[in-house]
């Protein structure tokens, strides 16, 4: 308590230190003259009265000191006098000072940018209220992908009913694809735009309120309602200027009069949590009793558990419910296929799970550059404080304790790293605001990036620890010093202390080793990327394009849907024809789904007479066109699709090559030759008519997957992506293809036209992003380390002036004094690169699951880096050797 | 100047203080440093300044209270007096004083030895 008192006591005199110091004087100045009162009566004249008074009471100004001390903060005081100290030695020295800064400022900026995505993507929860009770509900995962992650809505109402664990469940229609939606404003052409369906207590669910307007009741998503929109907050303000009266406007969507009900706020960005990388318009209830009911596995899960329910009590809860979940409740032997299929999982580690390993690398590698500037910043300092040890040495016979002294190098190395902080955060700023507009990298919560207060605490938090870290070493060194012969010490000239060498070497081996390290990783990284873009796809993405094409195939009246498919193929070869004359396109095709994008699967035909094995994979169905496989640059043995195969012709199918061979080996085909076998799929037969290449659909790294395709003129479509293999360069065809689709269809929206391309790069843009982080840090490492190589060595030349100057006199070369520089920094840079490569091949093991096709311990990498290392080592040594064999004898002797 | 004197210094002069002003009431620092000189028969030759320090670290501990008054000849002075929680203190002090002073003389008492020029311990 008291102790507390005293403290305050303590603050406000530092505060007050004007009043008090007045009420000081004045009580000083009644006691001289009560003295000299006194003395006076004695007898005194009044001269000698004042002087036996000033003599009584001691120096004033030291009865000041004390009682300032015994008052107040002192510790304040001297930070104060160190602070303007400081800033007054740094001003003196600009040089110093902005290298310094900028080290740092580059040091500290990239750790506080690495440290946003990090808390963004892996320490923040979820951006929705209570977020950690939310749970993705999924089966383990398997090769179909999203297709094989999704329910029926039978599924769906069963697995709700039944599981006790959640207060509601809800999920997503995942199988929207992007622009799926065409928004008819009067005049002009449609606009394209994506939306979600969403089951209408998705929003409850995940505690989204509206920005304005309402969210979905479950009446919008009964099936013959009206049909309604929620817009997200970044449409509302791009498509509709931000309209603050927008609520209760309708508009044409899709030819059906569409009301607005509400306007999402912008902490919700749907394709930043759920699908990275896409933009997402708008959302629309999903009717689940309509249609969908027999579209199959459409539906993904999100669960919000009731309070202190557990996630283990969850996954038994799911695991027993679902046996009594059936795909279509109309079919009783598709009940319990669901067995072992539905394992709830945290939606935080569903989302960003997976990149927990390449986040904690970013973190390491940053935190090494961090290391690296210290050491570096160490290096300076001690330069700096060999050529003040006169200075200190001075302080220190004046009276200055080792503390004080200490004390006052601290104060630099935190004004320093205050300074550098300030900047970084500057830099960081921008390089997350640049990042969170990225729109086209595949990385969820992405947009959601920004510079918080846990940012700012962590920026604080490095800075100190940067200052004590680079400001130690020198401090003490300069404290623990020897007095007399840092006075005596004429300072240039001649080698100084191997000890104070000795721990310059350390520090720049140190540095080395570090650069080395987060050189092999960014090399390993390197690599693995390059490996990715030689992976054969199954399909050649340059010089081919796709376009999102709208058609009418609506037939009235049309029961069987058979008219419909005849409909739809009539257009298709009306368009494939007219877009095939078009200059400079070499083949065309339209494909209701492209790889790398959206998928579905349709369950497993398998061959006749062979019964199906349990939990068997399914392949992923494309509905396709003839030449869509030439335009994709897939190859088939056997033969493509025609348009001769139609309703009345035999039901026929391609497979891809590993569905081939899984069906040979189960059926055990003469030759393992699937072409011409039959497939049963419910009561139809399937003629397998040729053999494609395996593609990629759902991830460029990874075993490709099962493909079927299916003609379209023999199943039901999903939408038309027309695919299109030119000699010119794709984006030059845009407007052509668009001008034939205008005049085919009016109603086509102005969709994008997106080179294949793209779409790789979209699934390759997390391993892109990640890469190119580590080999810019790795960069900036290899700099620091240069920088610090060249510091110490120019350094130590400077003072050996005069060695070099004698043994020059006494007749060494200068080419043998510059090799002889060159050596020492060799020397050190290959101690480095061994001490790193060891170090390495330690931590080579963390990013091992990071790597694709590349071992960890890669003999290549390891050898380049190194030999990238040693040249830059060489380079930086190179300019002070010159200098040291420049040097004059004369000028050098006379010098000091 | 080695810490340790003066925080033996300051502890003496801390507990002069106090007792001054447990005997006399309310005293001003002039009159504390006179006081303390005249009591002492002039043996402590004190530099009057140093009371102000002591004054200030036993007010900041509550141990006395001042306030502005005005001297017998008239003169505005801050005038000092020990508080209930210092007299509790000035107790223990005086207490812990006098068996420091017991032991010291005991110790001092016991030595026959004349020959101190040896023993540095």
């Amino acid at each position: 308590m008291s102790w507390r008192r005293r403290a305050f006591g303590r603050l406000r005199a530092f505060f007050s230190k004007r009043a008090l110091d007045s009420a000081l004087e004045a009580e000083i100045s009644a006691h001289l003259d009560m003295a000299i009162d006194e003395n006076m009566e004695r007898g005194m004249s009044y001269a000698e009265a004042r002087r036996q008074a000033m003599l009584r009471f001691g120096g004033v100004q030291l009865a000041r000191e004390q009682q300032r001390e015994a008052r107040g903060l002192m510790n304040l005081d001297i930070l104060l006098q160190d602070l303007k100290y400081t800033v007054r030695t740094l001003g003196r020295d600009p040089g110093f000072t902005s290298v310094a800064v900028l080290i740092l400022a580059l040091a500290i900026g990239a750790n506080i940018a690495v440290f946003s995505v990090v808390n963004t993507l892996m320490l923040r929860p979820l951006p929705f209220p209570n977020a950690q009770q939310l749970l993705w509900i999924a089966p383990p995962p398997t090769k179909c992908g999203l297709s094989c992650a999704t329910y029926s809505t039978d599924a769906y109402d069963e697995f709700r009913v039944q599981s006790r664990s959640y207060q509601d469940v809800t999920g997503y229609f995942a199988f929207s694809s992007p622009g799926n939606l065409s928004l008819n404003l009067s005049g002009g052409a449609p606009i394209s735009a994506t939306s979600i369906d969403v089951i209408a207590n998705f929003f409850n669910v995940l505690g989204v309120q509206p920005a304005m307007g309402r969210l979905f009741t479950a009446d919008d998503a009964r099936h013959g309602a009206a049909p309604v929109i929620v817009l997200t907050n970044a449409w509302w303000r791009r498509q509709f200027n931000a309209d603050p009266k927008i609520v209760g406007k309708t508009f044409d969507i899709g030819g059906q009069q569409t009301t607005v009900i509400g306007v999402l706020p912008a902490s919700f960005d749907f394709g930043a949590v759920f699908a990275p990388g896409t933009k997402v318009d708008a959302i629309t209830p999903l009717d689940l009793y309509g249609p969908p009911r027999d579209w199959g596995n459409i539906i993904t899960f999100i669960g919000r558990l009731k309070p202190g329910i557990s996630l283990s009590q969850a996954r038994q809860d799911a695991a027993r419910v679902a046996p009594s979940m059936c795909w279509n409740n109309k079919q009783p032997q598709s009940c319990g296929s669901y067995k072992d299929q539905v394992v709830p999982v945290p939606l935080k580690d569903y989302i960003s799970g997976r990149l927990r390993r390449s986040l904690v690398v970013l973190w390491s590698a940053v935190g090494m550059i961090l290391l690296i500037a210290c050491v570096n910043l160490s290096n300076l300092l001690l330069a700096r404080a060999a050529a003040r040890s006169k200075e200190f040495a001075m302080r220190g016979a004046l009276g200055a304790s080792r503390s004080r002294i200490v004390r006052q190098l601290l104060t630099e190395s935190l004004i320093l790293s205050g300074a550098g902080a300030l900047l970084g955060l500057g830099l960081a700023f921008i390089l997350v605001t640049w990042l969170a507009h990225q729109g086209a990298i595949a990385l969820p919560l992405l947009s959601t990036l920004h510079i918080d207060g846990a940012a700012l605490a962590w920026t604080l938090l490095i800075a100190i620890t940067a200052a004590v870290l680079f400001g130690l070493v020198p401090g003490l060194r300069m404290a623990g010093g020897n007095l007399q012969e840092s006075l005596k010490d004429s300072g240039l000239g001649s080698g100084q202390g191997r000890k104070h060498e000795s721990i310059r070497s350390i520090l720049v081996v140190s540095e080395v080793a570090l650069a080395c390290v987060l050189l092999v990783g960014a090399g390993l990284l390197l690599r693995s990327f390059l490996h990715v873009l030689d992976v054969d796809l199954g399909f050649q993405p340059d010089r081919a394009a796709a376009i999102k094409v709208d058609y009418n195939d609506n037939v009235p009246g049309d029961k069987t849907g058979v008219l419909t498919t005849q409909k739809r193929t009539v257009i298709f070869q009306q368009i494939l024809a007219h877009v095939s004359a078009i200059p400079g396109v070499e083949a065309a095709g339209i494909s209701d789904y492209l790889p790398l994008g959206q998928n579905r699967a349709w369950g497993t035909p398998f061959p006749k007479g062979i019964k199906p094995p349990d939990n068997a994979s399914s392949p992923l169905v494309y509905v396709i066109t003839p030449g869509y496989l030439r335009a994709m640059g897939t190859r088939i043995r056997g033969r493509d699709f025609t348009w001769d195969d139609g309703a009345r012709s035999d039901s026929v199918v391609l497979i891809s090559a590993s569905f081939a061979r899984y069906l040979a080996s189960l059926a055990n085909w003469p030759d393992g030759n699937a072409i011409g076998q039959v497939l049963a799929s419910g009561k139809q037969d399937l003629h397998i008519i040729g053999i494609v290449d395996d593609v990629h659909e759902e991830a460029v790294e990874g075993e490709a997957g099962w493909q079927i395709y299916y003609p379209q003129s023999q199943a039901d479509s999903a939408g038309a992506q027309l695919v299109l293999r030119t000699t010119l360069p794709p984006a030059t065809m845009a407007s052509s293809v668009m001008r034939v689709l205008r005049e085919l269809n009016p109603k086509q929206t102005a969709a994008e036209f997106r080179p294949i391309q793209t779409l790789v790069d979209h699934a390759n843009s997390p391993r892109r992003f990640f890469m190119l982080l580590v080999a810019a840090f790795a960069t900036l490492g290899l700099l620091l380390a240069a920088l610090g190589i060249y510091g110490v060595i120019s350094y130590s030349v400077t003072r050996q002036t005069q060695e070099i100057g004698i043994r020059m006199a006494l007749g060494a070369s200068a080419s043998r004094v510059e090799r002889q520089v060159l050596t020492g920094t060799l020397r050190l840079a290959v101690i480095g690169i061994a001490v790193g490569a060891v170090a390495s091949l330690a931590t080579a093991k963390l990013i091992a699951s990071l790597l694709f096709a590349t071992s960890p311990w890669d003999l290549a990498t390891y050898v380049g880096m190194a030999l990238a290392l040693l040249v830059v080592a060489a380079v930086s040594g190179y300019l002070p050797a010159r200098r040291a064999a420049r040097i004059d004898p004369m000028v050098a002797l006379r010098a000091n | 100047m080695t810490p340790q004197k003066l925080d033996l210094l300051q502890g003496t002069l801390d507990l002069m203080v106090l007792n001054t002003l447990a005997a006399m009431g309310s005293l001003h620092g002039y009159g504390i440093a006179r006081r303390i000189e005249q009591v002492s028969g002039d043996e402590v030759l004190l530099n009057q300044g140093t009371i102000y320090a002591s004054l200030v670290r036993l007010e900041q501990r509550s141990w006395i209270a001042s306030s502005w008054g005005v001297s017998g000849n008239n003169r505005k002075a801050r005038f000092y007096a020990i508080t209930r929680s210092g007299r509790r203190r000035l107790a223990a002090d005086a207490r812990h004083w006098e068996r420091l002073t017991g032991v010291m003389d005991r110790v001092l008492g016991m030595s026959n030895d004349p020959d101190e020029e040896g023993n540095p311990a």
